[in-house]
C-alpha cells in the first residue's frame, strides 16, 4: 500500500472535525431519507421493490445511516444492461419526462441509467463551484466531447444555459472511437480526431464570442496543438475558462496542460460517469505537486477508496483501493458499486468536508482490457 | 541518478517518474522522467529547427564529431541525466535493468563504437560514393558529372527503442550524419544507450537541437509515429503488421534469422557447427540476427545432437561472470510463460528436443527468469515450433528437401546459405523472402556495416528525384 505526502503534509485547507461530523450526520440523514423513497411502495422503483423481497433486512426500518448501506449486497453492474429500463424509474416520478443515458456499448448492450432532473441538479451544483473570472455567467460554451447517448453532452448544455450561456456542440462518438483503436486503425483515429478538432476550430474561429469549453484531456491537447499550428492558443481563442474530464488526469499532464497548453486559460479537472454524477477538483496547485484530487457530490453520491480485498473496509488516508461508488438520489439508488478505477484516499477539504480520491486510474485488475480514447 | 526527458537541447524534468531496478536485488539504480504524447507532439511542431542547427555545420566536420562521439561513448566519462557517468558505470548499469551480462554489454558497446569510427566508409558505401554536401544543399553533381537530388523527407527521424538488444543502436547512428535530427523514445529497460549516445554526440560538438529523448509510455510512441514522417520501431510481430505498407515507417520485428544448408555440403555439416553455434548464441541469442532455425535435407537429427551438446550445458551464471552468456528475462514471468509456449510447441507431432537431456531448461529466481539454450528438431516444416523465434538462443533443427526449402521458410531477415550449388544459389538470390544474404560460411549475426541493413537508410530518409538546372549553369 502506497503512501500520499499530501496525506502527511497536506497544502491544502484540511476540514475541521466539526464539518466533517457536520457533513457525515447530513450524510447519514440522507441515507435514511433515501431508503424510505426508494423502498416504500408508492415511490420506489420496481426493480428495488421487487429486490427487496430477496433481503435479508428491511432498507426502511434497519438502515439507520450511511454505515447501514453496507448491509446491501455489492451493486452488480450487469443488472444496468437492457429493458425495460422503465423498471428504474421510481414510481414517485410516473409520468414525468425521463431520459435514458448510456455508458459502454462498444460491443453489446450498454449500461444506461435514467434520469429525470438528475443531470441537472449535478451540474447546476457543480456551476456554483466555478470560479466567475475564468466562466463568467453569460458566456456561450463548447461542448468538444462524447455526444449520442451520453449525460455529457445534454449536461454541459443545460450548465451553459444554467449559467446564461448558449452551447455549441460537435459530433463525437466514443465508441467508433475505442474500435478504431482495438482495431489499430491510428490513421482513422487520428483522422477522426482531426475532424472534431478542425469543428471545434471553426466554431471559435465563427465569432460567437465562446469563453467556456467541456473537453476531455486528449482532446484539449489536440485542440491545443492545433491552434499552436495556426500561430494562436487556447487563450487567444478567446476560452478563458475549462471544465475538463472523461480519461485520466496525471499531475505530469496538468502541469504540462498549465505551463504549454493552456496559455493562461483556467481548466479545473473533474471525475464523473453517468451512475455518480460529477465529483469537483480542489485547487491544482504546483505546491501540492499538481495533485489531482476529487470530492463527489455528497450527499447525494459517495466515493470511498477501499481495500481491493475487503471492499468494505476504507484505506488510510494516503493509501491506495478501489473506488466504491454509492448514488443517492430519488431517481437513483446504487449502493456501493465498485468502479473500474483505483485510487488514493485524500482528506476532507474545507470546502467538501468528507474523503476525497487523488491518481485515479484504471483498476489495475482491469487496466490491460480497458481501452482509454478520445474520451 | 535521474534521466530526465530532453527536449532539443532543453532537460525536462517530468513530475512522473519511473524507477529502474536491479534485476537480481531490486536495488533502485535510476528514475527516468515520463512525459507524455502530447509534449512530443508540441515539441516536433519545431523539428525543422534540427535539421536546421546540423546544416550549419560542414557535413564532413559532423562526421568527424560522431567519430570522437564514438570514442567517447566507449571510453569517456560523460554526464549522463544528472550524473557522471564512465563507461564500466555504463556496463553496470545496462546490465542491471536489462539482465544482460557485462560482456555482452562490453560487445555491443564496441559494435556501436566500430560504426562511429567508420562513419565516413559506412556513408560512402551507402551514398554509393556521393559528395556529402548533396544531402546538405538537396543537390550537386556526383563522380560521373551528373546532377542528381536528395530531397530529405523528414527533419528529424523518430525512434521507438526496444530493450533487448542494444545492438539494434547501430541502425540509427548514421542519421546525424545524414543532417537528420533524432528524436527517441528509448526503451523502457534500456534507456542507457540512446542516453549515453546523446550525451557523447553533444560533448563531440552536434548541437543539442538536433536531439530529443522522450521516455514514456506507449502514447508516446504513438505520437512519434504521427508527428515524424521518418519513423523506426521495433516491436513485435504484430507491429510489423500493423506498420506493413505504411511508407513512413521502418518496422523492425522479429528477424527469423536462418541457415540454409544445400545437399552438396550438408554430408560436411560438422565443419560449420562453430558457425551455427555462434549464429545462435552469440549476444544471448537476443537479436533479430540470431539464428532461430537451420534447415537441411537430411543430417538433421545429428545436427541437432551436435547444437544440443554444445549449447545444452550452457547454464545461468552472474551478469559480471566473464563467462556470463545468458540473459534473464527481467518481467516477472516472462520466461516461465515463454517456456510454457515452447513445450507447448515441443509437444507437437515431428519435433522432438535435444537439449532436454541437459537438464532444465527454465530457471527461475526471485525475480527473474532465466531461459537455458533450446534446441528442438523437426522432421518437417509443418510444426509451429519449426519458425518460432524466441529471445535467447534458441533454434529449430528444420529437416525439409532443399528443393522445397525456398518456398517454405518464409520471411528471414539474414539467410546464410551453405552451398556452391550454384542453381541453389541463383534461387537464393531471386528469393525475397531473405534481406540480407550470406553466402558462404559467414554467421547470420556478423553484419557488414557497409551494407545497407532492412533497406538502404538514405532511401528511407531521402527521395532520390531529378532536379535540373539550364545547361552551363553552375552546379556547385
Amino acid at each position: 500500500m502506497s503512501t500520499d505526502v499530501s496525506a502527511k503534509n497536506p497544502v491544502f485547507q484540511v476540514a475541521d472535525d466539526a464539518a466533517v461530523k457536520q457533513a457525515r450526520a447530513t450524510l447519514d440523514a440522507h441515507a435514511v431519507e433515501m431508503m424510505a423513497w426508494h423502498f416504500h411502495p408508492s415511490t420506489g422503483c420496481p426493480f428495488w421493490l421487487e429486490y427487496a423481497k430477496s433481503l435479508k433486512f428491511n432498507p426502511v426500518t434497519e438502515v439507520k445511516n450511511y454505515e447501514d448501506l453496507k448491509k446491501f449486497p455489492p451493486f452488480e453492474d450487469e443488472w444496468l444492461r437492457g429493458g425495460p429500463v422503465t423498471r428504474w424509474i421510481p414510481k414517485g416520478f410516473a409520468g414525468q419526462p425521463a431520459y435514458v443515458f448510456e455508458t459502454g456499448g462498444t460491443t453489446g448492450v450498454p449500461k444506461s441509467r435514467v434520469n429525470m432532473r438528475d443531470f441537472r441538479t449535478d451540474y447546476e451544483q457543480f456551476s456554483d463551484t466555478l470560479p466567475e473570472e475564468f466562466f463568467p455567467r453569460g458566456a456561450n460554451w463548447l461542448m468538444l466531447g462524447p455526444s449520442g447517448p451520453r449525460r455529457l453532452r445534454l449536461s454541459i448544455e443545460h450548465l451553459a444555459q444554467h449559467r446564461g450561456g448558449i452551447c455549441f456542440c460537435v459530433d463525437l462518438d466514443p465508441r467508433w472511437v475505442v474500435k478504431l483503436i482495438q482495431k489499430g486503425w491510428m490513421e482513422h483515429l487520428e483522422a477522426y480526431k482531426q475532424h472534431c478538432i478542425d469543428q471545434a476550430i471553426t466554431i471559435l474561429e465563427a465569432g460567437h464570442d465562446v469563453k467556456c469549453m467541456f473537453t476531455t484531456p486528449k482532446l484539449l491537447e489536440s485542440l491545443a496543438l492545433g491552434l499552436e499550428k495556426r500561430g494562436t492558443t487556447i487563450r487567444k481563442a478567446g476560452i478563458t475558462g475549462i471544465f475538463s474530464g472523461g480519461t485520466e488526469f496525471t499531475p505530469q499532464w496538468t502541469r504540462f496542460a498549465v505551463e504549454e497548453l493552456l496559455d493562461g486559460a483556467f481548466m479545473t479537472p473533474t471525475y464523473g460517469n453517468t451512475l455518480m454524477g460529477l465529483a469537483a477538483s480542489r485547487p491544482v496547485v504546483p505546491a501540492d505537486g499538481y495533485t489531482i484530487a476529487y470530492y463527489a457530490p455528497q450527499p447525494r453520491a459517495v466515493i470511498e477508496v477501499v481495500d481491493f480485498d475487503d471492499t468494505n473496509t476504507v484505506v488510510p488516508y494516503g493509501g491506495t483501493g478501489r473506488v466504491k461508488l454509492t448514488t443517492l438520489t430519488k431517481e437513483t439508488f446504487v449502493p456501493g458499486f465498485l468502479e473500474r478505477d483505483e485510487g488514493e484516499r485524500e482528506l476532507p477539504y474545507a470546502k467538501y468536508p468528507w474523503d476525497g480520491i487523488s491518481g485515479v486510474r484504471p483498476f489495475r485488475e482491469l487496466a490491460s482490457s480497458t481501452t482509454v480514447g478520445v474520451y | 541518478m535521474h534521466l530526465p526527458a530532453f527536449r532539443f537541447g532543453k532537460p525536462y524534468e517530468s513530475i512522473e517518474r519511473t524507477k529502474l531496478v536491479h534485476f537480481l536485488t531490486g536495488e533502485p539504480v535510476a528514475e527516468v522522467s515520463q512525459v507524455g504524447g502530447a509534449l512530443v507532439g508540441r515539441d516536433m511542431q519545431k523539428a525543422a529547427k534540427a535539421r536546421e542547427a546540423l546544416l550549419t555545420l560542414d557535413p564532413e566536420d559532423v562526421v568527424e564529431r560522431l567519430q570522437t562521439a564514438g570514442n567517447l561513448y566507449a571510453h569517456g566519462t560523460l554526464t549522463v541525466g544528472d550524473t557522471k557517468q564512465s563507461p564500466d558505470d555504463f556496463v553496470k548499469q545496462q546490465s542491471a535493468t536489462t539482465g544482460l551480462p557485462e560482456t555482452l554489454c562490453r560487445a555491443n558497446m564496441q559494435k556501436n563504437m566500430f560504426v562511429l569510427a567508420n562513419m565516413d566508409r559506412m556513408l560512402d558505401a551507402l551514398s554509393r560514393g556521393l559528395p556529402p554536401e548533396v544531402f546538405w544543399k538537396g543537390y550537386g553533381r556526383e563522380h560521373r558529372d551528373v546532377v542528381v537530388s536528395y530531397q530529405a523527407q523528414s527533419p528529424v527521424l523518430g525512434l521507438v527503442l526496444p530493450s533487448n538488444s542494444p545492438g539494434v543502436h547501430t541502425l540509427w547512428l548514421p542519421v546525424i550524419a545524414l543532417g537528420v535530427g533524432l528524436v527517441m523514445k528509448p526503451g523502457g529497460q534500456e534507456p542507457w544507450t540512446p542516453y549515453r549516445m546523446a550525451a557523447a554526440m553533444i560533448e563531440a560538438g552536434i548541437p543539442s537541437e538536433a536531439i530529443g529523448l522522450y521516455p514514456g509510455a506507449t502514447d508516446v510512441g504513438a505520437s512519434i509515429l504521427a508527428s515524424c514522417k521518418r519513423s523506426m520501431i521495433f516491436g513485435s510481430a504484430k507491429t510489423v503488421e500493423q506498420y506493413r505498407g505504411n511508407p513512413g515507417v521502418q518496422v523492425h520485428g522479429p528477424g527469423f534469422s536462418k541457415i540454409l544448408i544445400g545437399d552438396d555440403v550438408v554430408d560436411r555439416w560438422e565443419d560449420h557447427i562453430d558457425l551455427m553455434v555462434e549464429s545462435v548464441a552469440v549476444n544471448g541469442g537476443r537479436g533479430c540476427i540470431n539464428c532461430s532455425a537451420i534447415w537441411a535435407s537430411r543430417h538433421t537429427e545429428a545436427i541437432a545432437a551436435a547444437l544440443a551438446e554444445r549449447l545444452g550445458p550452457v547454464d545461468v551464471l552472474p551478469p559480471d561472470d566473464p563467462n556470463a552468456k545468458l540473459a534473464a528475462f527481467t518481467i516477472p514471468g516472462a520466461a516461465k510463460a515463454i517456456w510454457g509456449q515452447i513445450e507447448g510447441g515441443l509437444a507437437a507431432p515431428g519435433v522432438s528436443h535435444p537439449t532436454d537431456k541437459y537438464g532444465p531448461r527454465l530457471v527461475e529466481g526471485e525475480r527473474c527468469g532465466w531461459l537455458r539454450p533450446v534446441v528442438a528438431h523437426c522432421s518437417s516444416p509443418d510444426p509451429v515450433i519449426a519458425k518460432a523465434e524466441y529471445m535467447f538462443p534458441f533454434v529449430a533443427v528444420v529437416k525439409c528437401p532443399q528443393g522445397q526449402m525456398l518456398e517454405k521458410i518464409g520471411p528471414t531477415l539474414v539467410g546464410t546459405a551453405l552451398t556452391d550449388d550454384p542453381a541453389f544459389k541463383r534461387a537464393l538470390i531471386d528469393c525475397t523472402e531473405i534481406d540480407r544474404l550470406n553466402l558462404g560460411p559467414v554467421p547470420t549475426t556478423k553484419l557488414d556495416w557497409l551494407q545497407p541493413h532492412e533497406g538502404n537508410i538514405i532511401d528511407f530518409l531521402y527521395r532520390s528525384r531529378a532536379l535540373q538546372v539550364p545547361a552551363g549553369a553552375g552546379v556547385a
